[in-house]
């Protein structure tokens, strides 16, 4: 296979709640270890956690940039109460680092100045990437949903356009957001008086259906997909279409070694087969799928057509 | 005086007709294709329909906005595009929509026509409606069901467009516009092909109890006991196993619909200026009885009269109602 | 087409020889109903796509006998089977009788039907979706116009149906 040394690889922000020591250590072991060239950080999914980790970024962005990683800020997905609307304003006067907007409150707070397009500003289209870039857009990360003739045609465009393309290929998709946390709702509780219970799934809490099989993982507000989301086979095709950024998103597992597998393939060292079985080992009891991508259930895990 | 507009849906040309003259002052409806949120099989307009639907509607004085609220995915821009010609030149009153390249081209070829912002925009607060008002000229934000009264009036101080609230209808739990559930079992997707929970994927099962298992893509999502009433098969209305809820439950939401009836005098006096009621996947006879119920009860109350609110507890889902977040925030 | 097995269950001896002279005796009826349908409202058969060619069996509860429906414009089926013989269907819609005819007359709604268990659905679903909301976008009253065709008599017969049908307070046991 080809050699994609200049694709870039790249770690979402953690979606789940982790304690502040965890992630401390996390990233700690991202800086030195993980071949990653960017990292994603900031609350994106509930701004009652942001005060439990908001303290160590200044120290989490230095170590990381120390370690030539380039760092970007995540804004929140949803943005409604006054707190969540000041936490997006903030990320949005800051000139430095960059940061990714999930929000059409952050676009409006930002105006103009560069900024990244996350993955919940639904960006589908070439229209839409288009309109984005004239207000300063330089890099979208495209919705996980999408499949690939449309991720060919949202990444040919933007790249026209000189913006960087990301596309989640590892780790749980996101599929829905809500007001409601569903943590707190298990619990008897509201997202009030949640007493953050959804520490206690840092891979999120699994449901399974009437007919016993695993199908969702809650993360407070946000469902997630009960399978982890792997396109280490497509690597190569998403390289050739445009996309310049693959995200790994961090799960309950050894992201270290998940990066250096991903890495290992792009670089030409190790063959995309021998690499997806590597990877489903690091993945645990989680399923690995694809079905997005292929057009078809998302749950679904397709195999290669050919060998590459 | 345009206050408290009563917004109804139209899934068919008979449906529009039945919601005209049940007193809506404006009905809302979309092509037989992806480019609304609700491309169910058998449902919407064709545009010979919609044509003639509009000539019904104008001559009664009711308007008729076009719903363009789904996502295009990139290389079919052009769906939505001629669906806005087609809407443009059968002369609808406004579209509806969510994404930002279709605002901008409507906005760009059609500056005479009123955009309103969909439900599926997402746009829950001040700066994220800002956003579409200022950058496409949105008159009108549809609110996500999720804010409370004391929001609803805060947003409305801060923003320079209309609002519109849902009072009546399916209870949405999941921000609109940002759901995948439906795409992650059946590979149909809510935001790019208007589907949730298509009908080709589900499955009613009898067991021989008496008892009905409701599947969708072969997930057994719910099972209803022989005298329980039922709900939409959607995942989001499903009872799921957690690891400390073993017996199953509503993880996300009960079958249970939205009814704000008693809060219509609330909704006008936080500055609510149109009502919606949602479900064009329904019947006339549901069109019927919830445009005629809230159109009494809107005339009432703008008569300076108590609203006196028919029964509509038959039509909701699950035969349970709520007020949701809008009464109040502990629904969250 | 074969009969379903759940159908044979479901007949009592002895009620064959009546539900098979029901059938005989309804069937006039049926033919000119559906053919009037038909001739009135074309766009019906659009809405129902690729299903035009699915047999439908709408079973009503209380009533000996059910009804066979393939509504392909080319060779339109409307025809009371007794039940064990019914066909395979694609799709069957089971009810009491007079909430059937409410339905397509939009005198009730579906979901909400369908909510309370009063309705029961099973075979494709898109199918019975269709159906609905191809009934659904009809105009004017299917029973009232049926029995419109039989005069007064016939329009007493759907007046005596209606009250019996408000009467029933709980649905009776029909498994």
């Amino acid at each position: 296979m080809a050699v994609k040394t200049m694709t870039q690889l790249t770690l979402g922000p953690i979606a789940y709640h982790w304690p502040a020591e965890a992630r401390r250590d996390f990233y700690a072991r991202i800086a030195d270890e993980a071949p990653v060239d960017e990292v994603y950080l900031g609350e994106v999914i509930c701004s009652k956690r942001a005060p439990f980790h908001e303290a160590d970024l200044p120290a989490t962005i230095e170590r990381l940039e120390r370690a030539g990683k380039t760092v970007i800020l995540s804004t929140l997905a949803e943005v409604m109460l006054k707190r969540e609307r000041k936490a997006t304003e903030d990320i949005a006067e800051m000139d430095s680092p960059e940061i990714e907007i999930n929000n059409a409150a952050g676009l409006f707070a930002r105006g103009k100045r560069p900024h990244r397009i996350g993955p919940f500003m639904n960006a589908y289209n070439e229209a839409t990437i288009a309109w984005m870039a004239g207000k300063g857009a330089t890099h979208v990360c495209l919705p996980t949903e999408m499949p690939a003739p449309a991720i060919g045609a949202a990444a040919r465009a933007a790249g026209a356009l000189g913006l960087g393309v990301e596309v989640q290929v590892y780790g749980r998709a996101s599929l829905a957001v809500s007001a409601r946390c569903y943590h707190a709702r298990a619990h008897g509780r509201t997202k009030d008086n949640c007493q953050f219970i959804c520490e206690d799934d840092p891979d999120g809490m699994p449901l399974r259906t009437r007919d016993d099989r695993p199908i969702l993982r809650v993360n407070g507000i946000q469902t997630l997909s009960e399978s982890y989301v792997d396109l280490l086979p497509e690597a190569d095709r998403l390289v050739a279409d445009g996309v310049t950024h693959l995200r790994l998103m961090p799960q309950a597992v050894d992201m270290v070694a998940v990066a250096q597998v991903f890495r290992d393939v792009l670089d030409g060292r190790v063959a995309t087969g021998e690499a997806d079985s590597r990877l489903a080992t690091l993945s645990g009891d989680a399923g690995l799928s694809n079905g997005f991508y292929h057009g078809t259930a998302g749950y679904r895990r397709i195999a290669a057509a050919a060998p590459t | 005086m345009s206050l408290a507009e009563l917004i109804c849906p139209a899934g068919t040309p008979a449906a529009l007709r039945t919601a005209v003259d049940a007193g809506a002052d404006a009905v809302y409806c979309g092509f037989q294709d992806a480019t609304n949120a609700r491309n169910f099989p058998g449902l919407n307009f064709t545009p010979d329909e919609l044509a003639e639907a509009v000539a019904y509607a104008h001559a009664r004085g009711t308007k008729v906005l076009l719903a363009l609220n789904t996502y295009p995915p990139a290389g079919k821009v052009d769906l939505w595009r001629q669906a806005a010609d087609t809407g443009a030149r059968l002369g609808v009153d406004a579209f509806i929509v969510a994404d930002m390249g279709v605002a901008d081209y409507i906005a760009r070829t059609y500056p005479g026509i009123r955009l309103h912002l969909s439900v599926q925009a997402a746009a829950s607060s001040p700066e994220a409606i800002r956003y579409y008002c200022e950058n496409f000229g949105v008159k009108r934000v549809v609110l996500p069901r999720i804010l409370t009264i004391p929001e609803i009036r805060q947003i409305r101080r801060e923003i320079p467009c209309e609002i519109e609230t849902f009072i009546f209808g399916n209870h949405g739990l999941m921000v609109e516009g940002r759901c995948s559930l439906t795409n992650y079992l059946t590979g149909q997707s809510t935001n790019m092909d208007g589907v949730c929970s298509p009908a080709s994927d589900v499955e009613y099962v009898r067991d021989a109890d008496g008892s009905m298992s409701s599947q969708l893509a072969g997930f057994t999502i719910d099972r209803f006991g022989p005298e329980e009433k039922a709900g939409y098969p959607t995942i989001c209305k499903g009872r799921y196993a957690a690891p400390h809820r073993p017996e199953g439950y509503y993880a996300f939401e009960e079958p249970v619909s939205l009814n704000l009836s008693r809060l219509l005098p609330d909704l006008i006096e936080a500055g609510v200026h149109a009502f919606k009621i949602e479900g064009r996947q329904r019947s006339k006879s549901y069109v019927r009885g919830v445009v005629r119920a809230f159109r009494a009860a809107v005339d009432d109350i703008k008569a300076g009269r108590e609203a006196n609110i028919a029964d509509l507890i038959a039509l909701t889902e699950g035969q349970k109602q709520t007020q949701g977040a809008f009464e109040t925030k502990k629904w969250r | 087409m074969t009969p379903t097995s759940e159908s044979k269950v479901r007949v009592r001896p002895g009620e064959r020889a009546i539900a098979r002279l029901a059938c005989l005796a309804v069937q006039p009826l049926l033919t000119r109903v559906v053919r009037r349908v038909a001739a009135q409202h074309p766009s019906l058969f659009a809405r129902l796509g690729p299903h035009q060619t699915t047999d439908f069996l709408i079973d009503p509860v209380e009533l000996p006998f059910a009804l066979h429906l393939r509504p392909d414009p080319q060779a339109l089926v409307f025809r009371a089977v007794p039940r064990d013989t019914a066909p395979q269907a694609g799709a069957t819609i089971r009810g009491r009788f007079l909430l059937l005819l409410e339905l397509i007359d939009a005198e009730q709604d579906g979901d909400a039907a369908f909510f309370s268990r009063d309705l029961e659905v099973s075979g494709d679903t898109e199918a019975v979706v269709r159906l609905r909301n191809a009934l659904d976008d009809m105009d004017g009253s299917l029973a009232e116009e049926t029995s419109a065709m039989f005069g007064t008599p016939g329009r007493a017969v759907l007046a005596r149906l209606r009250r019996a049908y408000t009467d029933a307070t709980k649905p009776r046991e029909y498994a």
